[in-house]
């Protein structure tokens, strides 16, 4: 039996940025919250002294352990779907601050045509151009109003940047100056120049000076050690929870992180329609605990939101058949169509990739959001142009051979050695969209060490997918070309999703939206059904930006926040007024 | 330099000392003269030891080290010869075997990575199910390795009556290009999936950090020009020349008290 724990106000499970803000954010108001990490607790000082590419980038240190839990992933509703077995192919944050600590830093706001995606394409084109497979859907709130929240996750996190040519102008400037630039940005910029684009240095959540948040949290600069992505900064100069929302919440003694504290249900009251509390299991003990709260958070990584609500019978399951219900519905992300582009071999040119940051990198808007012209397109949506400069260490780099080396042997040593720092490559950072037939439910076969049913994601490519992949390619190899490459490969469009979570930009399932009959949660992520019940994070979003999903991840868990606040310290009950009532019991 | 550095390789020793490579010797009197004969200073003009390829191209690998998962030394003289063919010595520097690599995977083997234990292994399994699906092997990678190295020696002696490491490199590169294209069975092991682990896990015992076996003398991040560990390029990021450091691992990082 459950021991049952004494009540607090916010149980919030997830350190990452969704729970880290949440957590702080709460915690400053001076409620009692209790968060719930499933992994180890991390400090910094787990990551001072191991700059190790193996342990991280190829044993995935902090990524969970799949030995317990995983998802099955299949392309087709009438398919058996399989267990994703290996991290080499599914790789979710875990451990203190999640995801956000291993994040590469990239930063950019979604674009004011993307939150009002279905509305503003009918507006420019005519509901026609809208395919009749896509869901496509507005989120429930607009740019203007999403404006605040960012800049508040911003300066939270110190993001280093400049002024994107074509994009809104902000508010205030970044707080932070952009990044260096090395000879290869220079390169990509005088090249997408030269074809009339209009290139910037990436926004970026490496510090490029010493910063004191508004949290008064003590951010370092950057070294550019290349240590970045998949590993955990070791000098607080990668913003992320642990240097900044978590350290804030735990300046509070109103807060308490609970560590190894994995989360199996929300504890759930079918009468009152409220939540209760959360079920959790003591990893180190394997003893459970019942903490009950006011009010429940999930701010877990999407695949665990969906998965906890629909454990604990929460929401009305989405399927695929009649097409009725909304959790697991419009799950989406960019999974092996985005990230597609050219690379170049430079003969002539060694460049210094092993030195990099997470965010060092450039980038341009021009083929981004409908900042073009989609008359006669076939697709919706854009993204980024990017040239990243992550620093690059050797098992990384041995990979750059051009696509007709063999992959092993005399021709390939000599080859890899060659060409390991004379390599570049731009990509893509496509939207990605929601389909009738894609959806998340619970896996008739395989389950965790618990005997729970996994996380099932059904997934494949609609047109829109393979379309807008073929585009980037065509457009990033124009400015391979004009970069000089001696050698130019263009990517090749893939012809089905391919069961690889590497990326971790996966989202959707618990969406947003303004209609309960569209989405689970309103603009402030407030469970339709479940006033008490908030469910923060990517697992929120209706299709996916043309962005790496972060800082937008972010600024919604401070809309949360403020959310929590107003149902907890002014009215209770719905926060929203919904479009359409008809589902609310 | 390092090249002037370089050490005096097992294979050298096998020239030199006549051992052969099918030979048993008493360890440790072999492990002794090994030991002190490999961790010598000392120069040798390989040029003109290498004429007889044949014989020494893939035998054996640095003995200064121990195996501890690959129980039979014929089955690890294998996949020595193996990752030799995949990384093999030539101009630019050393090959699998001069690095340690041999060594690297055996320890992989033995370690959380080998034995699946970050990995969801819970059934049903059917490794044939799906070639999209990523890992779907019921056997471990360690298993996945032996079992592959056991079918390499089957197939060199069923097709050519010798031992893999016994054949020469041309013979070799078409045994595994048949692994590769998974035209030969290996139990557990979808089509592909063994060549593919074992070509990945020997570039990684190239390049991976010497603490973790290979890459020995640094000897692979010379040869690909990557520094390892520092605190930070803040200085020399923005250079337009591209800088050769020499390499430093994590022993020399974590030195000192890190």
């Amino acid at each position: 039996m459950a021991e049952e724990l004494d009540r607090v106000d916010v149980v919030v499970v997830g350190t990452g940025w969704a729970g880290g803000v949440v957590s702080a954010e709460l915690a400053k108001a001076g409620k009692d919250v209790v968060a719930l990490e499933k992994g180890e607790e991390k400090v910094r000082s787990d990551y001072i002294g191991v700059k190790d590419e193996l342990r991280f980038d190829n044993r995935y240190d902090i990524m969970q352990n799949l030995r317990g839990d995983t998802v099955t992933s299949r392309n087709e509703v009438d398919e058996t779907a399989l267990p994703i077995r290996s991290p080499q192919t599914m790789q979710i944050g875990i451990d203190t601050g999640g995801a956000s600590v291993h994040w590469a830093g990239a930063t950019y706001r979604y674009w004011p045509y993307e939150f009002e995606m279905r509305s503003q394409t009918i507006d420019r084109y005519g509901e026609d151009k809208i395919p009749e497979d896509m869901n496509l859907q507005d989120w429930g709130i607009t740019y203007e109003e999403m404006e605040p929240y960012y800049e508040q996750w911003e300066y939270m996190a110190g993001i280093a940047g400049e002024q994107d040519p074509l994009a809104p102008e902000r508010n205030q400037p970044w707080p932070n100056p952009p990044m260096m630039e090395t000879p290869s940005l220079r390169l990509f910029k005088e090249a997408a120049s030269n074809l009339g684009l209009h290139p910037y240095q990436l926004a970026a959540g490496n510090m490029t000076e010493n910063y004191e948040n508004p949290d008064g949290e003590v951010l370092n600069t950057c070294m550019y050690c290349s240590y970045c992505t998949r590993h955990g900064c070791d000098f607080d100069a990668k913003s992320d929870p642990i240097a900044t929302v978590i350290k804030t919440a735990n300046r509070h003694d109103n807060f308490e992180l609970r560590h190894k504290a994995n989360v199996r249900r929300v504890l759930y009251d079918e009468d009152e329609n409220m939540a209760t509390g959360v079920l959790y299991v003591d990893e180190n003990t394997g003893l459970e605990y019942e903490q009950p709260a006011d009010v429940v958070v999930l701010a877990a990584f999407a695949f665990a939101n969906n998965r906890l609500l629909m454990l604990s019978g929460i929401g009305e399951q989405y399927d695929p058949e009649t097409r009725e219900g909304t959790l697991g519905r419009n799950f989406n992300g960019q999974y092996n169509h985005a990230f597609h582009g050219a690379t170049g071999y430079f003969e002539d040119e060694q460049f210094n990739l092993y030195m990099g940051a997470g965010a060092l990198g450039a980038t341009l808007s021009d083929y981004a959001a409908d900042n073009f012209d989609h008359s006669d397109l076939d697709f919706l949506g854009g993204g980024a142009i990017e040239l990243r400069q992550y620093g690059f260490a050797a098992i990384t780099s041995s990979n750059n051979v051009p696509g007709d080396t063999p992959n092993w042997g005399r021709e390939y040593k000599d080859a890899s050695l060659h060409y390991a720092y004379r390599t570049l490559t731009i990509w893509y950072t496509s939207n990605a969209m929601s389909y009738w037939h894609n959806y998340v439910d619970l896996d008739p076969n395989y389950t965790d060490e618990y005997g729970d049913p996994l996380l099932r994601v059904t997934y494949k490519f609609g047109d829109n997918e393979r379309n807008i992949a073929e585009f980037g390619i065509e457009r990033c190899t124009e400015i391979m070309e004009e970069m000089g490459a001696d050698t130019v490969e263009s990517g090749s469009v893939p012809d089905e999703f391919n069961h690889v979570y590497s990326g971790g930009h996966y989202t959707g399932g618990v969406v947003m939206g303004d209609d309960p009959e569209t989405s689970v949660v309103n603009s402030y992520l407030q469970m339709w059904d479940v006033d008490n019940l908030f469910v923060v994070g990517g697992s929120a979003f209706p299709q996916h930006g043309g962005h790496h999903p972060t800082p937008t991840i972010g600024a919604l868990a401070y809309r949360a926040a403020e959310g929590i606040q107003m149902y907890m310290d002014e009215e209770e009950g719905q926060l929203v007024q919904a479009k359409n009532r008809r589902n609310i019991t | 330099m390092a090249d002037e550095e370089k050490k005096f390789s097992r294979r050298d020793f096998l020239k030199t000392s006549g051992v052969a490579a099918g030979g048993i010797v008493g360890g440790a009197m072999f492990g002794g003269v090994v030991g002190s004969l490999y961790t010598s200073d000392q120069e040798t003009d390989t040029a003109d030891q290498e004429t007889d390829t044949e014989s020494s191209l893939t035998h054996g690998a640095p003995l200064d080290d121990a195996r501890t998962y690959f129980s039979r030394r014929e089955d690890f003289e294998t996949l020595a010869a193996a990752t030799e063919v995949i990384y093999p010595e030539d101009d630019n520097g050393p090959g699998a075997i001069e690095l340690g690599v041999p060594y690297f995977i055996d320890r992989q083997c033995n370690e959380f990575w080998g034995r699946n234990a970050r990995e969801y292994m819970m059934g049903p399994y059917d490794y044939t199910a799906s070639s999209t699906h990523g890992y779907q092997a019921k056997i471990t990678r360690a298993e996945m390795l032996l079992n592959g190295v056991r079918r390499l020696r089957e197939v060199s002696q069923e097709d050519h009556d010798d031992e893999f490491y016994d054949l020469d490199e041309d013979t070799q590169i078409g045994i595994l290009e048949d692994f590769e294209a998974g035209d030969v069975e290996v139990p557990g092991a979808a089509g592909g999936d063994f060549f593919s682990l074992l070509r990945t896990m020997t570039i990684q015992g190239v390049y991976a950090d010497p603490v973790y076996g290979g890459n020995r003398d640094y000897g692979g991040w010379r040869m690909i020009q990557f520094p390892g560990p520092r605190m930070g390029w803040i200085n020399e990021i923005e250079s337009e020349e591209f800088q050769e450091i020499e390499p430093e691992g994590l022993r020399t990082y974590q030195g000192g008290g890190m």
